[in-house]
């Protein structure tokens, strides 16, 4: 068996975690963490004592429910075989977010962990990830947020000692650690069944080779190809195949991770290497390329009963070579006859069969070559995945859910369809309308990495729409993406592309594409000639080309002269109001208003699983300009909760977190609940969260729309991070112009909250500076430069270093350090225009400095409850959402802290915020300055929760309600007795050639939290948690810039201390031993050898504590071992604070084991009533 | 490459007549792929705009943009609504009108399929009907002749949310609107169907009428579509062949789905006659590669006619209408009963249903799709499938030895019944498929395996 090479390594997978070497896996191979949480003075957990197994599939009669008279399918239900011998059962979750691993396993995970509890059973949930809805206290009974490898899943499986796992809802991940623990014989050991999917079938569908001969039994095609274990394998293999390109796939990674498109036998060696490193069992499979055919996918549901039904067909806009994570999906697919379609609907149920998937969802990809309509079949999930997430919003099928229902004895005729209640659930969707995907992407902040499209998942969220037609789903999926498009055509301040590299981009995929061919068709391409370029299927381009001749026809339009029957047309092909605004020169809310005199309104029709035919009464809508709209409705008294929009960097999973939670707690209080948002991978989006889902992007205009057909008491925007508040001034602008009664009579139609005014004081640099003064806040010195002299005299009066960035970003974009006036002119040539209309922010940068979060709760009253006040781990200067972090705080003096806090009561107060509001704060020589205040929720909002215990999302959505901090009995800061910490995982495995250094400029894509009653010990679990192979023994190889030097010798000696050896160059070499520390001296890259590169390669460094000189030399020899340590999985920590906190972590595990405890314990009151709500 | 195969034309906006002319042989095998090119533009008046504008650009190559603009501008680029559907209900929706011109009039009903238009329009079953397509886009693929379910158009009209701008399929031989003009089907496109189906499911079907001639009042229609029941109407002599004729061919090896076809081929051959009452011919096709020769015989074919050819066995088809309008089925099957095997789909169910001595009665909506769970009640498995009928066979009425097989369970009625001592078994839906799953291809199995044991209890006895 391949992968029991390297059993030993975590099935975790995370951004800074590659393929571990078999060396290395070998520490944790034994397990190293054993104890109790009685041993750490905690309540110990409560053990269930163990029943005894009964025999199995104990069956029971299904009694009809109430008096009503059973339907049709349940007087002929077969018996129901629930299982009774199970009573705990184990959810895995996906940890922490990655590229090709986000939030749609919270949507999962946290619909099995609802359907689960429903069904009486017990669930144990084990997930990294404090951000996730699933891991709030309350949706499991036993909840573990932490580390996912193998030895730490083994410690709650021996207390817990659930009866089964469910290990298909955790993405790769939870299969991964599944897998693991089933060939350890660990689920043997403890007696454990894995429900859902058995490891064979699992072994299956991730072993290439295993795959192809199942498909070839059943009579179905792979694509030509073989496993290699070593370069000289694939050489071989690649001569077989005879023909570039070739495509390098490796076995057991995420979303393609190390995979990749050689187009000659130097990109192949390299991306093997590449790919062997990736996998987990070292393995990668060589194949022949498809490029140019149509890929479909295929989402099939399966039950014990051996029933088997197909949700949803997608089809991918892209052709195949870019991976279907990152390609435009459309479902239904539209290109095949019925035949075709029923060809690939007969093979994915032979899969799923042959697979031995004996009940769940999964997830079949297949070629067609559309020349001859030849079918190769791709891969298969045997798990729900991102297009299971996807196929369920777009249907309202909810796969997870049914999955759950399934692996505990349910047979799919046996549950209700969700939708129409009155039929059952083992049907196929049939829909009538047409939904698009369209993914987003961050190339932009990885530098050095070639944006372009492979078979390598590169997106980072993704945003769908609905439509009656195709054109009209398009376009709103691409207004939704806050990209700067307001549907389909050229992006604000597009730079026009050269005719040469035109024809690249379009030959060669990219994040572009989609827009690029508007540019194309404008330069006089025909279709025949974007065929031919792009292998975009025609019919696409022809739907595509009849958006842009009717762009033409309204660019030769005055507004004025648009008819009724014309403006109907226009919307009806999706054309936003500022699309038509721009194309007819006027501006939107003029459009919206000649619009609506014309009578041109929107109508909302219900996704309802089967095209209208039952009645149903699902709180699911989305918009179209189909006359005959659907709302019913009411009179109640509503709220709407405006979503975060696509998952980017930045923003994520967390505002999808502080959404639900809004809804939750005002359902609870008797509101209406009205959510919209574009994510379809959100659990704000699962049409069981508020009483109606309005499926609809975030633009002033749609957002509008739904607030006249609803007219609710009001409209929540800071809860959905920038994309909500980007339109808040706007709205708000709006709604007083034309004020909407609401509905319930009860006023007009008023943002909730903190007013747009006081967001936007927050957010105007120069109105900011006003209020700090007047408070008498201290901040960095700085200020805005409207021009390029500007910028140099401020950077020049502050002195160097300064921190650079536009106004009015999110996520640090374009935020940088500067160290001079060099550092500068590069900065404005390259990296930011500096206009009149667009200053920048130039600020003494506080070197060395401590950055604090604090998060903070307001009632309408002006009282102020700090939740929690956070220390950042990487010293300010490095992005807090790339910063690990602690609460409570670390080494902060009180009187300071007692300032910070005086500070952020004053800050609240000012801005007279109702809800949530960030502050964060440096620290530098225990002076404290504020940076930035955010009157919204912020990112921290989860991760605060679960540190304290409270509920302060729900908490934040009563204040916005108008209750008071005293109502809800929230009065006091909690200081916990135990340490929480946060982690972050970074995506730079999916980027070669991009540094991994971390910097202002936010790059990670996700969090983990360890928790526990010191420091040390949550500081460890959050490190392995996020994927760090935190090392037992051997070399620690340390580089620091010369400021830092006197830091670093108290860190060495500590390590030399713990047993590690130390290795360094010239430099630090030098200040080491002259401080009495030894260590070994090696040579620069660039002076000789051996170098660091040659003890990391040979596996004698085992920790790497490198900080950037910023200079030329560091840009190449370090960026170089940065990379390398990432490819051989090093830990690798790149600032001063970090390495004092990793020494302390090291410390910690060699001081005795880490102990697994449950938040539960933590809390042993928390008791949330609008969770309860839900779980009914 | 297909797209150099293809047939650049432009027309100009107006132009109303194809003249391409494309003989199809509905069960012609193919073996030359001459591809419609993915442009064809088409000849609706919703083509005005791409007509005018593409031309422009694909002339003058990459520098014509005043050009096309102008040329854009010059043309209205959204379609008239110069079409009409209306009810008996008095509704009146307004549509574009493609295919063919002039009024018809029929029971409108609506299909939830998500794929298979073709196969849909050329199932005879459809006689005297307007088939609504939930599925907003329609005509993607064009039609080829390989998915053709008879020799021609049985149904009036079909009304769609969006006619394809351009096909895109390598099978495709000619446009939707071409094939519509050439079968003498009304389209209606740009219609909301999804609030239309609403309208259906609520009211049950309605009779409708539509119409490119603007002249008629919608009074007028009205007062017509009121006039019209498609019930006691007998449209299977009109859909069935005249003649008999022989069959034998089965699914070809390219679209073969089903791994035991070779098997059961070794067995056969069985000798079936099959009454055409609108047959669509991928039974023919199941039969046949299930290792049948079969003899289609005219919907009145006299039963003493169809037993001196002492077949293996006798298939009663599927078709239009009401079963209880055709007695003559119903006597026929009576005739046979008992006496050689049976196997009926669809309208054959409901005619050995009333055959068997059972009631049929007209559902409010009908079964219309291609999603429809059916549970097999002996393994209690769940078959997806497809469904086209408006009359059920009602279990209550039925004489003891009669066992309800099948359920549909989105409303409990009786899909599918077998009569053991009169060697009969029906089916209300469509195991042939052809749109739709291919879950029930087992009945075709099961026919065959009663034909062996009726043999093989002949040879023993």
């Amino acid at each position: 068996m391949q992968s029991s090479l390297c059993a030993g390594s975590a099935g975790v997978g995370v951004g800074r975690a590659a393929a571990p070497t078999a060396q290395r896996s070998m520490l944790f191979k034994r397990p190293i963490f054993v104890g109790t949480a009685k041993e750490l003075g905690l309540k110990p957990a409560s053990a269930i004592a163990r029943k005894s197994k009964q025999s199995r599939a104990q069956t029971i009669r299904v009694e009809a429910s109430g008096s009503a008279a059973a339907l049709p399918w349940q007087a002929a239900m077969s018996e129901i075989k629930k299982r009774r011998d199970i009573n705990t059962i184990m959810i895995i979750g996906a940890g922490p977010i990655v590229i090709g691993q986000a939030c749609e396993f919270d949507y999962s995970g946290t619909q099995a962990c609802k359907s689960l509890k429903k069904e009486g059973y017990r669930v144990i949930l084990l997930n990294s990830n404090p951000a996730t809805i699933m891991t709030d206290p309350g949706m499991a009974d036993r909840t573990y947020v932490g580390p996912m490898t193998p030895e730490l899943a083994e410690q709650i499986l021996a207390k817990e000692r659930p009866d089964a796992i469910l290990p298909t809802m955790g993405g790769q991940t939870g299969l991964n650690l599944a897998k693991t623990l089933a060939e350890r014989g660990i689920l043997a050991k403890y007696g454990i069944e894995l429900i859902g999917a058995k490891l064979p079938s699992i072994d299956r569908a991730e072993d290439r080779e295993l795959f192809k001969q199942s498909m070839t039994r059943i009579g179905l095609k792979c694509a030509k190809s073989a496993t290699a274990n070593t370069l000289e394998e694939a050489l071989v293999i690649a001569q077989d195949i005879g023909k570039y390109p070739i495509i390098i796939r490796p076995a057991f990674t995420l979303g393609g991770t190390g995979g990749g498109i050689a187009y000659n036998i130097d990109e192949l060696k390299e991306i093997v290497s590449g790919g062997l490193q990736a996998s987990m069992t070292s393995q990668v499979l060589v194949e022949q390329s498809l490029l140019g055919w149509k890929e479909f996918e295929l989402e099939v549901m399966r039950d014990l009963n051996d029933n088997v039904m197909i949700v949803c067909s997608i089809e991918n806009v892209d052709p195949m070579g870019v991976h279907t994570g990152d390609s435009i999906t459309v479902a239904p697919s539209q290109t095949l006859t019925d035949k075709e379609l029923q060809r690939l609907r007969d093979a994915s149920i032979a899969i799923i069969r042959e697979m031995g998937v004996e009940c769940g969802g999964s997830n079949v990809q297949m070629a067609v070559n559309p020349e001859d309509g030849e079918m190769v079949i791709i891969e298969m999930n045997p798990r729900v995945s991102r297009s299971s997430a996807l196929a369920s919003k777009a249907t309202g099928f909810p796969i997870a859910k049914m999955a759950a229902k399934l692996a505990v004895g349910y047979t799919l005729d046996q549950i209700a369809n969700d939708i129409t209640q009155k039929t059952p659930a083992s049907f196929e969707p049939s829909i009538d309308y047409v939904v698009t995907k369209v993914p987003r992407f961050a190339f932009e902040k990885f530098p050095g990495s070639k944006a372009e499209l492979t078979t390598m998942m590169k997106s980072v969220g993704e945003t769908m729409a609905m439509g009656r037609t195709w054109q009209e789903s398009v376009q709103k999926a691409l207004r939704g993406m806050e990209t700067g498009l307001d549907g389909w055509g050229l992006p604000k301040g597009y730079k026009r592309l050269p005719k040469d590299q035109l024809m690249y981009k379009l030959r060669v995929p990219n994040p572009d594409r989609i827009f690029i061919l508007y540019q194309a068709m404008e330069e006089g391409l025909t279709n025949e000639e974007l065929f031919e370029l792009t292998k975009i299927d025609p019919w696409w381009l022809a739907q595509l080309r009849e958006l842009y001749d009717v762009s033409l026809w309204l660019k030769e339009h005055k507004l004025k002269d648009i008819s009724a029957e014309d403006m109907t047309w226009v919307k009806q092909k999706g054309f936003s109001d500022s699309q038509i605004a721009r194309y007819t020169g006027s501006d939107l809310m003029e459009v919206r208003a000649y619009r609506k005199s014309l009578g041109v309104e929107p109508s909302y029709k219900r996704v309802d699983t089967c095209a209208a035919e039952f009645d149903a009464n699902t709180p699911y809508m989305y918009s179209t300009y189909d006359g005959n709209t659907e709302v019913a409705s009411t009179k109640e008294r509503k709220v709407l909760i405006l979503g975060g929009g696509p998952n980017r960097i930045g923003q994520g999973i967390e505002f999808d977190y502080c959404c639900c939670h809004a809804s939750f707690s005002l359902r609870k209080q008797g509101f209406e609940t009205i959510m919209m948002n574009c994510n379809p991978e959100t659990v704000s989006t699962d049409y069981d969260t508020s009483t109606r889902l309005y499926f609809e992007p975030i633009t002033v205009e749609d957002v509008l729309n739904v607030i006249e057909a609803e007219r609710p008491e009001g409209v929540i925007v800071q809860f959905g991070g920038q994309t909500p508040l980007k339109i808040a001034m706007d709205l708000d602008k709006a709604l007083k112009a034309n004020p909407i009664p609401a509905a319930s009579g009860n006023g007009n139609v008023r943002i909730w909250g903190t007013s747009p005014d006081s967001i936007d004081i927050a957010e105007d640099r120069d109105r900011w500076m006003e209020v700090l003064t007047k408070l008498n806040i201290r901040q960095p010195a700085g200020g805005s430069a409207r021009s390029e002299k500007e910028a140099f005299d401020k950077a020049n009066a502050l002195g160097y270093p300064v921190m650079i960035r536009p106004s009015y970003v999110l996520g640090g974009r374009a935020m940088e350090i500067l160290y001079n006036n060099d550092d500068l002119k590069r900065y404005v040539t390259f990296a930011v225009e500096v206009d009149p209309e667009r200053p920048v922010l130039v600020d003494k940068y506080l070197d060395r400095a401590v950055e604090l979060d604090v998060d903070a709760l307001c009632d309408v009253e002006g009282n102020v409850t700090i939740a929690g006040v956070m220390e950042h781990i990487e010293q300010a200067g490095i992005h807090s959402g790339d910063s690990a972090c602690s609460l409570p705080t670390q080494s902060i003096k009180p009187e300071v802290l007692k300032t910070i806090r005086e500070w952020t009561v004053a800050v609240a107060k000012e801005l007279k915020v109702v809800g949530l509001i960030n502050i964060q704060f440096a620290v530098q020589d225990d002076v404290p300055y504020i940076i930035e205040a955010n009157p919204r929720a912020s990112r921290t909002v989860p991760f605060v929760a679960k540190a304290v215990g409270h509920p302060i999302a729900k908490y934040a959505s009563l204040l916005m309600s108008g209750k008071t901090l005293k109502e809800i009995g929230f009065t006091e800061e909690p200081i916990p007795p135990h340490v929480a910490v946060k982690e972050v995982v970074l995506p730079f495995n999916k980027f070669p050639g991009a540094d991994t250094l971390l910097g202002p400029e936010m790059r990670s894509t996700g969090e983990v939290m360890g928790i526990d009653k010191d420091f040390a010990a949550a500081f460890a679990k959050a490190q392995i948690a996020a994927g760090q192979k935190l090392p037992k023994t051997g070399k620690v190889f340390v580089s620091m810039a010369d400021k830092y030097k006197p830091d670093i010798i108290e860190i060495a000696r500590n390590l030399g201390n713990l047993g590690f050896g130390l290795v360094a160059t010239t430099g630090t070499a030098l200040a080491l031993r002259n401080a009495g520390v030894p260590c070994e001296q090696v040579f620069k890259i660039q002076e000789g050898r051996p170098n660091p590169a040659d003890l990391m390669k040979n596996g004698e460094v085992t920790l790497m504590m490198m900080t950037s000189g910023g200079d030329e030399a560091d840009l190449r020899d370090g960026k170089e071992l940065r990379r390398l340590a990432l490819q051989l999985s090093i830990p690798t920590v790149t600032t001063v604070a970090g390495a004092r906190a990793t020494t302390a972590a090291l410390r910690a595990m060699r001081a005795g084991p880490l102990v697994q405890i449950p938040l539960q314990d933590f809390f042993p009151n928390y008791y949330d009533d609008s969770l309860e709500l839900m779980l009914k | 490459m297909m797209l150099k195969q293809g047939v650049q034309r432009t027309i100009a906006a107006g132009a109303t007549q194809s003249t391409r002319s494309c003989v199809v042989d509905a069960h012609a095998q193919t073996s030359s792929r001459q591809v419609i090119a993915p442009f064809a533009p088409r000849t609706s008046g919703k083509a005005a705009c791409q007509g005018s504008a593409r031309s422009a650009a694909s002339v003058s190559g990459g520098r014509a943009r005043s050009l096309v603009v102008r040329a854009a501008a010059s043309a209205s680029p959204f379609p008239k609504r110069n079409a009409r559907l209306v009810l008996e209900d008095g509704s009146v929706w307004h549509a574009t009108a493609f295919g063919a011109t002039g009024t018809q009039i029929g029971e409108v009903v609506f299909n939830t399929s998500l794929s298979g238009y073709q196969e849909i329009m050329t199932d005879p079953s459809y006689k005297g009907q307007f088939v609504a397509f939930t599925c907003p886009h329609i005509g993607n693929v064009g039609i080829n002749p390989e998915d053709m379910e008879s020799t021609q158009c049985h149904l009036g009209a079909i009304i769609v949310r969006d006619l394809s701008c351009v096909v895109s399929n390598y099978r495709s031989r000619m446009t939707l609107d071409e094939y519509c003009k050439k079968e003498n089907v009304i389209g209606l496109a740009n219609v909301d169907t999804r609030a239309l189906t609403k309208v259906l499911r609520e009211t049950g079907c309605l009779v409708g009428v539509v119409t490119t001639d603007a002249s008629k009042t919608d009074a007028e229609l009205v007062t017509m579509a009121k006039g019209w029941t498609i019930v006691g109407k007998d449209l299977l002599s009109v859909v069935s062949c005249t003649e008999p004729y022989e069959w034998g061919k089965g699914t070809s090896d390219e679209w073969e789905f089903n791994p035991r076809v070779k098997l059961s081929k070794q067995h056969g051959p069985f000798h079936v006659v099959a009454y055409d009452f609108g047959i669509k011919t991928n039974i023919l096709r199941r039969l046949a590669s299930f290792g049948c020769r079969i003899t289609v015989v005219p919907a009145t074919y006299p039963a003493s006619e169809v037993l001196k050819m002492n077949p293996d066995g006798v298939f009663f088809s599927n078709g239009p209408g009401d079963p209880s309008a055709a007695p003559y089925a119903v006597d026929n099957a009576k005739a046979i009963l008992g006496k050689k095997p049976v196997f009926g789909i669809c309208m054959g169910h409901q005619v050995l249903g009333q055959a068997f001595g059972g009631k049929t009665f007209k559902l409010k909506f009908g079964h219309h799709g291609g999603n429809h769970p059916i549970r097999y009640m002996p393994t209690g498995r769940v078959e997806i499938s497809a469904q086209n009928h408006n009359f059920a066979v009602d279990p209550s009425t039925l004489p003891p030895g009669v066992e309800v097989t099948h359920i549909n369970l989105n409303d409990g009625t009786c899909a599918g019944m077998v009569f053991k001592e009169k060697k009969a078994m029906t089916i209300q839906y469509h195991p042939e498929a052809s749109p739709g799953p291919h879950d029930a291809d087992v009945c075709f199995e099961q026919f065959v395996d009663m034909m062996r044991a009726e043999k093989a209890a002949h040879a023993s006895a």
